[in-house]
């Protein structure tokens, strides 16, 4: 106890325990991969947000009174502006480092939410989901949306031309909603559109009330993720009971500590090389004046692009009330439904499966060909709306009539996610056959032998243990099926019909699968030297699903992919 | 499924599932084994970390080098200079600590065992008992009377704090304003933005113009009555115009007007294409036939742009006769009513 790190160290152990959450956390392991850093990167992109936001607070003035502007922008001088908008111009001319700042800012949000859709598709397409990760799904789906309200809110913040207009539109939206519309506007302005209370608001929106609640999901995300302890990829002596991986301390500290400098480091490249959101070029807001080309932010580009596509005719007037269904049906019901098959998905597919395990071992996309082609389907229609709300940029780019593009990308929106499903699905099935022929014949060596007989064949190299492990390591799974109407008595069995609908739904997510290898055919393929007669599989296991044996697993034969 | 089994043949008494063949061997690193390869990554690590500090020096030299200046250029060279001393001196942090990490501390991958998050039966039979003699001890089962009051303040307490915020957040909540604009009989039409009335024998055939109510500035609130007022002005070949029946007189010798507020969500109508009198709004295509009462006729709006009527006064300046006859803007519930 003589050097001075033992005596800071003993004080607070004496004081906090400290030693044992010390033993506790620094040799907890996490696993490898680089799709694991995508979470990262909305973390570190966060906490970016964090650091240049508080910059930029010092310097930037949340108000709509109206001012002269007289800085050193001439082509602004003499022009009336809010005060927001003339700080907005005061860090990017006069505060040193303050464009530098805001564009950091900028370009970090993007970043942000791009890394948190990268991150959820990560999550989604391998099935990290799973028990017992459904509700941190829920948690990181809610920072989500609120990632889009903190990019939105501040967006909106500098008062120029293109955030004013998006304003517009939010209240255009906004009026829309039956029976509240109006007073929902007023709410948001407090009073009429523009109003003089909005971007005082909006600040405290932006840099109180959504990164606090970020913050808060953020620490809870975590939490559980220490919680439950990291997933991890399949692989040879990875099992659903342990985790392999490095030691947080010294390993992580040093890759995931550099890896938050490293992201801010691109970020701050990003912000030095690429000029972002100039508003000097825009002009103050004005309700008359808006450039064509005037786009949102990317990841607010599906919500424009859905009220663009939507055809103008259906806004109906009932006992002389008017519905605007028109901006209703793109702004409200069609992300309703982006956003809550998104959600609820977990939950669905546990309800298909019938599965009650927790998984800690991540599926490969292929293996799981219903989910896999669901989430491209969603992910292909959130690119038509982003499409559609280019659609000005495509059609002045490429020469193309603005009508036509709509016209197309409206059947795109129901035509492309339907095509993508059914393509992706036959992807996966071909992959996972892919993956039994190799196991079966092992990798193609390109050597052709020629026997005494004159036969020719060529030489296949088997796949060692660990090779093969990563292609027949997942479980089969089965659809659900259904016990008989009546039971052994000839009584009509209660529930009986919910369970026709859950294997009905079972049997969308399973019917069509592809198993893997079993030990048994791989020795039948390696003595027949072919796998052309294979032995039926073994019927399928009854599963005890919530609690009664009334759903037991289909007993198709493996391969029978259709 | 055991039935099945023992009419098979002997391969088929193997196991349903491979066996998890274990950790793969260990491939060892060149710094592992080659302690020159080993001292080479360390210098790596050490000259980015270096690269980090040669990045801060360059960003502070570049605050006192750089001001931004007045033109574009000169703000986009201070912030070109700094933020590439911002980014060397993260890069170089981030790289020499990840490079330290996967070159020279240890790549032997360890195991560390998971435990069900499900608590046991008798901890989960504790817990019950816990809260049952809680419950008992409180008897809030059955303190009825008790428990509806505890429940109803709950509920209601937070009405102190909403019910004044929402009194206060929306001013004077009279959506009513949203069907009135401030034109009226006799106000003159000026120009968007220097309010110069204008005469309507200067406006030319094909031209448009953005207008404005006189005495704008003057109101309370001039962008809330410029976002509900702003029109646009057009003169079209009288044999292009198709005059809506009742509205002979809204228009002055083939000079229209109509609002600029988009009736899908309220965008301004601002892209004009003088060959076919189309009106295009640029958020989300709507697309009006100015010749036509601006009906729609592409686009995602379904109501024409309302038409201010207007006349000219007697010194031949274009006024307005009356307000818009019809709520100009987004559609809301209200509307009609």
């Amino acid at each position: 106890m003589t050097s001075p790190a033992a005596a800071t160290a003993d004080f607070l152990d004496q004081r906090t325990g400290l030693g044992a959450a010390v033993k506790e956390f620094a040799r907890k392991v996490f696993p490898d991969h680089w799709s694991f850093l995508l979470g990262e990167i909305a973390l570190y992109s966060f906490v970016t947000l964090l650091i240049s936001g508080t910059f930029l607070t010092m310097f930037f003035v949340p108000s709509m009174t109206e001012v002269t502007y007289s800085g050193p922008w001439a082509s602004l001088q003499g022009t009336r502006m809010s005060e927001a908008f003339a700080s907005t111009l005061r860090l990017s001319f006069e505060v040193r480092g303050g464009l530098l700042m805001r564009q950091v800012h900028h370009w970090a949000a993007l970043i942000f939410m791009a890394s948190i859709i990268t991150h959820m598709m990560r999550v989604f397409f391998t099935g990290a989901f799973r028990k017992p990760r459904e509700l941190n799904w829920v948690v990181g789906f809610t920072l989500l949306i609120l990632g889009l309200a903190a990019g939105f809110s501040g967006y909106s913040l500098p008062d120029d031309v293109l955030s004013g207009n998006g304003l517009r539109i939010s209240d255009g939206v906004l009026r829309a909603v039956p029976i509240i519309g109006s007073y929902g506007s007023y709410f948001l302005f407090g009073g009429e559109f523009p109003g003089e209370a909005l971007i005082p608001r909006l600040f405290t929106v932006h840099i109180l009330l959504v990164p606090g609640l970020i913050l808060a999901l953020v620490g809870l995300h975590l939490f559980m993720v220490v919680l439950a302890k990291h997933t991890q990829y399949p692989g040879s002596g990875r099992t659903d009971r342990n985790v392999v991986g490095f030691p947080l301390f010294p390993i992580y500290v040093a890759k995931a500590g550099g890896f938050f400098f490293i992201v801010f480091g691109v970020i701050a490249l990003m912000a030095a090389t690429m000029q972002i959101n100039p508003v000097w070029n825009y002009g103050p807001y004005d309700p008359s004046p808006v450039s064509a080309g005037s786009q949102p932010d990317w990841y607010m580009l599906f919500l424009d692009g859905a009220l663009r596509l939507m055809p103008g005719g259906v806004e109906v007037v009932i006992a002389n009330f008017t519905v605007p269904l028109n901006v209703l049906i793109p702004a409200m019901v069609v992300p309703g439904i982006l956003f809550t098959a998104l959600a609820a998905y977990p939950f669905i597919e546990a309800y298909a499966t019938g599965d009650k395990r927790e998984h800690h071992v991540l599926d490969r996309p292929r293996n799981r060909p219903f989910r896999t082609a669901f989430g491209v389907s969603l992910l292909v229609a959130f690119f038509v709306l982003v499409l559609a709300g280019s659609n000005d940029l495509i059609a002045t780019h490429f020469h193309l009539s603005i009508n036509d593009i709509t016209w197309v990308l409206r059947f795109a929106l129901f035509i492309a996610p339907a095509a993508a499903f059914m393509v992706t699905k036959r992807m996966c099935l071909a992959l996972q056959r892919r993956d039994r022929e190799i196991v079966l014949h092992g990798h193609e060596h390109g050597t052709i032998v020629r026997f005494e007989s004159g036969e020719y064949i060529e030489v296949h190299q088997p796949l060692n243990e660990h090779e093969r492990w990563i292609r027949v390591q997942h479980e089969p799974i089965r659809p659900l099926q259904v016990a008989p109407a009546e039971d052994s008595r000839g009584v009509r069995r209660k529930g009986y019909a919910a369970d026709l609908r859950r294997a009905r739904l079972s049997r969308l997510f399973y019917a069509d699968r592809v198993e893997p290898v079993t030990p048994a055919e791989l020795a039948a393929s390696h003595s027949h030297g072919t796998h052309d007669e294979l032995p039926p599989a073994p019927s399928g296991q009854e599963l005890v699903a919530g609690g009664r044996r009334s759903l037991v697993a289909d007993d198709r034969a493996p391969g029978d992919g259709h | 499924m055991s039935d099945d089994l023992e009419l098979r043949d002997t391969a088929d008494q193997l196991p349903d599932r491979f066996e998890n063949p274990g950790f793969p061997p260990h491939e060892q690193r060149r710094g592992d084994v080659d302690p020159r390869a080993n001292k080479f990554s360390e210098r790596i690590v050490v000259a980015l970390f270096a690269v980090s500090i040669l990045g801060t020096i360059a960003m502070i030299a570049a605050y006192f080098a750089f001001p931004p200046g007045e033109t574009a250029a000169s703000m986009q060279r201070s912030n070109l200079a700094m933020g590439l001393g911002l980014a060397f001196a993260l890069l170089g942090i981030g790289t020499g600590a990840v490079h330290w990490a996967k070159s020279l501390m240890s790549d032997h991958e360890v195991a560390e065992e998971r435990h069900p998050l499900r608590s046991s039966d008798e901890v989960r039979a504790q817990a019950v008992e816990v809260l049952k003699e809680g419950a008992a001890d409180s008897a809030i089962g059955r303190r009825t009377v008790l428990k509806g009051a505890v429940a109803t303040s709950l509920a209601l307490f937070p009405l102190t704090i909403v019910v004044p915020l929402v009194g206060n957040v929306g001013g004077d909540w009279d959506v009513a304003s949203f069907k009135r604009t401030m034109w009226k009989k006799g106000t003159r039409l000026t120009t968007d933005p220097l309010g110069r009335p204008i005469k309507a024998a200067d406006v030319t055939i094909g031209s448009i113009t953005s207008v404005i109510p006189e005495g704008l500035e003057e109101t309370a609130h001039p962008l809330d009555e410029k976002a509900k007022a702003v029109v646009v002005l057009l003169r079209l070949d009288p044999r292009d115009l198709k005059i809506q029946p009742g509205r002979e007189d809204w228009q002055y010798d083939g000079i229209v007007a109509y609002s600029k507020i988009c009736t899908h969500v309220g965008c301004p109508v601002a892209l004009y294409e003088q060959q076919t009198h189309h009106l295009l709004c640029p958020c989300h295509q709507s697309t009006f036939d100015v010749a036509d009462g601006a009906k729609v006729i592409f686009g995602p709006a379904k109501r024409a742009l309302p038409q201010l009527p207007i006349t000219v006064d007697t010194e031949g300046y274009l006024v307005a006769s009356s307000d818009f006859t019809e709520p100009i803007g987004p559609s809301f519930w209200e509307r009609l009513r």
